[in-house]
């Protein structure tokens, strides 16, 4: 993980599956091992990788891709009210419906490139959440969200003679019900499916043909290739991880709301990229952990909680701590995820993956082999 | 020498990769056995614990939060007079009532909170992190119909009991109906029951009724009752135009009001969305304008002192209803007014009655059913009648989990002799006037479904 060349491909891909599957466990002292911020740390991982598909290999900085990430849900929800609450449609109706909505916006977007491909890309994300939040209200049921009732036909589930009971049924896979742990799971497998997936296309010619174009698209275009086919595929790969995570969202609580397209839902994804290390491996995933858990955590401490804390204080230092530190807790851990943004990026520019190297790269320093780390780790930089 | 080293390398790696993927089996493993070994009946059992935990959900941020944070306030309120501090407020006045003061069934209350942030998903979000990891056995709060539903919803799937706090929307307790759930506070059939006879006396039966209404689940219910409600006295409605919640600016729908023909505008808004269009309307010069001989009027069907608060002199004079007021002069209202003003300085908001009253109903039926069971507690509530609580008599409909009581016909006072008397009780809607059968078609379509314990 330090030095991603000395590690072969497949012991990363089996410790990250490790580290993956046994969440439950180590994420316990953390205060975090429960399913429902187990399951948002896998989704918006996949959703994060996907992202770094395309930010990471190419450049193209995109601005909309939780646009992506609702379609991928409102289409899991369609599948479950109209054809079955088995998981395994929604998904794969949520990723290609992802993939041709990412294949209509990219090919308009990707004529332009830089701060332009940007604004496009925002553009149209905010067109679409627009269009979710007022005027497609039939489709999307606005801002209430698109629910599940007892009246959709669901047409395989009534085919197959699943009898409809008084309360709404939950999504499954095959009998399996979604919520909690084995929610998690399959969430969890499809992270490291995604993560597979996503290894796979960083080593192959493809990947290597999409970090030429970040380094430099012009001389791509010198010796001969059309980058723009490239570009595209890689924009669509990106929009479908999206869509795939939109979809979980939708299979582990099938709700979708359109706020999920807002623009802030895209700067989100650009932030846990960025602030784990774009262009890496493991970085995406582990900026993307490192967000949802300050949201769900931090955002939850209130002044009791922290008075707790600083117990073992003297009264006046105790109520001083307090004070300062409710700035940074609460609702006020926006500050605090903008504060660590602003560190990573001006002290870390490769993000918290860049950190671990520079660490490793001490300890290997007195092997008298810095250069090759540092080379390594600008290979993996650019 | 590279040779070897290489070899090396390859044993270890292996040796990696079969330890790796061994202990992924092990330590995996016991999650899947475990989940249901747990002995308890129903979901978060406090068991022996000496305390029991609630969950406040409502919204910090977004264009409810003045609602969200008065919610808060009587949250607070009522954990405190449950655990037998503070002066005990309504549950001196509240009958009958079997709540001693020693928390719930001899458990000390705790809670925790969460924000909603206005938004179903981040709404959600919170209430599962208050069930799954601090073990909330109770979910209470709202302040937009939407979120209520959305969490109302989650709270059936994960078997535990929710309390609705500040929602109007009909489908609440109507096509959304869901045998976890239980609302006290009104809904928007009763405002435009309550609201007709009012109207048709103060600005009679020949008007044409504009609506700009907020774009969601209350905004359409609220309505669609008020529009039947004013056909029925003979307006008739010019149109209906539905907004974005937390526009902020909504003079791009106010200009063609002035275009339409119409004399009157009923604005379906909630929250700061009442604040911005109110002030803009008038602002627009509407109220001095005069069609067809008629003066220009504005409705605001739901109202409360929060909104009029925040919208100043622009209520002066404008109907609407509401589901509590902190002017009533009933023991209960002022035992609560009381209560609360001593703690925070300032009388209490509809939003805070209704929450704090929610608390203490579920405390009182846990009593009542002499468990935290979800199942026995929806029993305990169904079909209960109390009073004291500040409304009068009120019923807990077995059949939709609404509760049935009088409603409130309010209109901005021309002139206030404080900052928070700004609102005048015109009329006391006896409850008779605005019940509708459990199939009234604004309200068809759900089904409560069983309850459940989470297991």
């Amino acid at each position: 993980m330090f030095k991603p060349s000395a590690l072969s491909d497949w012991t990363l891909f089996i410790l990250f599956s490790a580290a993956i599957l046994t969440m439950p466990i180590w994420l316990a002292p953390l205060g975090a091992n429960y399913p429902d911020l187990m399951q948002k740390f896998a989704i918006f991982g996949i959703f994060a990788i996907g992202f770094n598909i395309l930010f990471g290999l190419t450049g193209y900085l995109s601005f909309g891709h939780a646009a992506f990430l609702g379609v991928g849900s409102y289409t899991a929800v369609w599948s479950f009210k109209l054809l079955t609450m088995n998981v395994i449609p929604a998904l794969i109706f949520s990723v290609i419906m992802a993939g041709v909505f990412a294949l209509v916006i990219g090919f308009v977007s990707l004529r332009r490139s830089g701060i332009y491909f940007s604004i496009l890309t925002l553009a149209f994300a905010q067109m679409s959440f627009n269009l979710a939040y007022s005027v497609l209200t039939p489709i999307t049921n606005g801002e209430s969200g698109l629910q599940l009732t007892l009246r959709d036909p669901r047409v395989l589930d009534a085919a197959a003679g699943v009898a409809v009971g008084r309360s709404l049924p939950s999504t499954n896979l095959f009998g399996l019900k979604m919520s909690g742990l084995p929610g998690f799971y399959i969430c969890a497998v499809m992270l490291i499916i995604a993560f597979f997936l996503s290894m796979r296309i960083f080593r192959s010619p493809f990947g290597m043909m999409l970090k030429a174009i970040k380094s430099n698209q012009t001389r791509m275009a010198y010796t001969g290739f059309n980058t723009r086919p490239y570009l595209l595929a890689a924009f669509v790969i990106s929009g479908m991880y999206a869509g795939l995570a939109g979809s979980l969202m939708a299979v582990t609580d099938p709700l979708a709301g359109a706020e999920r397209m807002q623009w802030t839902a895209s700067g989100e994804v650009v932030l846990m990229t960025i602030l784990g290390g774009a262009g890496t491996l493991i970085g995406p995933v582990l900026g993307s952990a490192i967000i949802k858990y300050a949201e769900n955590i931090f955002s939850a401490f209130n002044t009791s909680e922290l008075r707790q804390i600083f117990d073992f204080m003297p009264d006046g230092l105790q109520q001083v701590s307090v004070a300062v530190s409710s700035m940074f807790v609460g609702e006020a851990w926006h500050f605090t995820l903008g504060l660590t943004f602003m560190i990573v990026v001006i002290f870390l520019p490769g993000g918290i993956m860049e950190g671990f190297r520079r660490i490793g790269g001490l300890f290997r320093r007195s092997d008298a082999k810095a250069g090759k780390v540092e080379s390594s780790a600008a290979a993996a930089h650019s | 020498m590279t040779d070897k080293k290489q070899a090396d390398t390859q044993v270890s790696r292996r040796n990696v990769l079969k330890m790796s993927a061994g202990a992924a089996a092990i330590s995996g493993a016991p999650m899947f056995f475990t989940r249901h070994a747990y002995g308890a009946d129903y979901l978060n059992n406090p068991g022996d614990a000496s305390s029991v935990t609630l969950g406040f959900n409502v919204p910090q941020s977004g264009a409810y939060a003045d609602e969200g944070a008065d919610e808060l306030r009587a949250y607070r309120l009522a954990v405190k007079h449950l655990n037998g501090e503070g002066d005990g407020g309504l549950m001196n006045t509240f009958k009958p009532s079997e709540l001693k003061g020693n928390g719930i069934l001899g458990k000390k209350v705790e809670y925790v909170t969460g924000d909603t942030q206005t938004k179903s998903d981040a709404a959600r979000a919170s209430a599962k992190r208050m069930i799954e990891k601090d073990g909330a056995v109770m979910i209470t709060g709202g302040s937009s119909s939407g979120v209520a539903i959305a969490v109302q919803g989650l709270c059936q799937e994960a078997g535990v009991i929710f309390m609705a706090g500040l929602t109007h929307s009909n489908d609440t307790t109507g096509k959304d109906k869901k045998a976890n759930g239980f609302r006290h506070f009104f809904n928007a059939y009763m405002s435009g029951a309550a609201l007709g006879p009012v109207l048709e006396n103060a600005y009679g039966k020949e008007r044409n009724a504009y609506h700009l209404t907020a774009d969601y689940t209350w905004g359409w219910s609220q309505q669609e009752s008020i529009q039947a409600s004013t056909e029925s006295i003979g307006w008739k409605t010019a149109q209906n135009v539905l907004t974005p919640v937390g526009a902020g600016d909504f003079s791009q729908y106010i200009t063609p009001v002035l275009n339409s023909g119409a004399d009157t505008l009923i604005l379906n808004h909630y929250g700061n969305d009442m604040v911005n269009s109110l002030t803009q309307a008038i602002q627009f010069g509407l109220r001095d304008r005069q069609v067809d001989g008629n003066d220009f009027v504005i409705v605001v069907p739901l109202y409360s002192r929060l909104m009029a608060q925040g919208a100043g002199d622009a209520t002066k004079g404008i109907f609407g209803s509401t589901n509590w007021h902190w002017s009533l002069q009933d023991e209960g209202s002022q035992a609560f007014v009381k209560s609360f003003g001593q703690e925070y300085g300032f009388p209490p908001s509809q939003a805070a009655h209704t929450c704090y009253v929610q608390t203490l109903l579920y405390a009182d039926a846990c009593e009542r059913a002499g468990t935290f069971e979800p199942c026995a507690v929806g029993a305990a509530l169904e079909g209960f009648s109390f009073d004291g609580m500040g409304n009068g008599p009120t019923e807990y409909r077995a059949e939709d989990h609404q509760c049935f009581k009088d409603v409130l016909v309010v209109k901005g006072k021309e002139n206030p002799s404080s900052q928070f008397d700004l609102l005048e009780v015109v009329e006391v809607t006896p409850r008779a006037q605005v019940e509708y059968p459990v199939d009234h078609p604004m309200f068809d379509g759900g089904d409560l479904g069983t309850c459940n314990n989470g297991v």
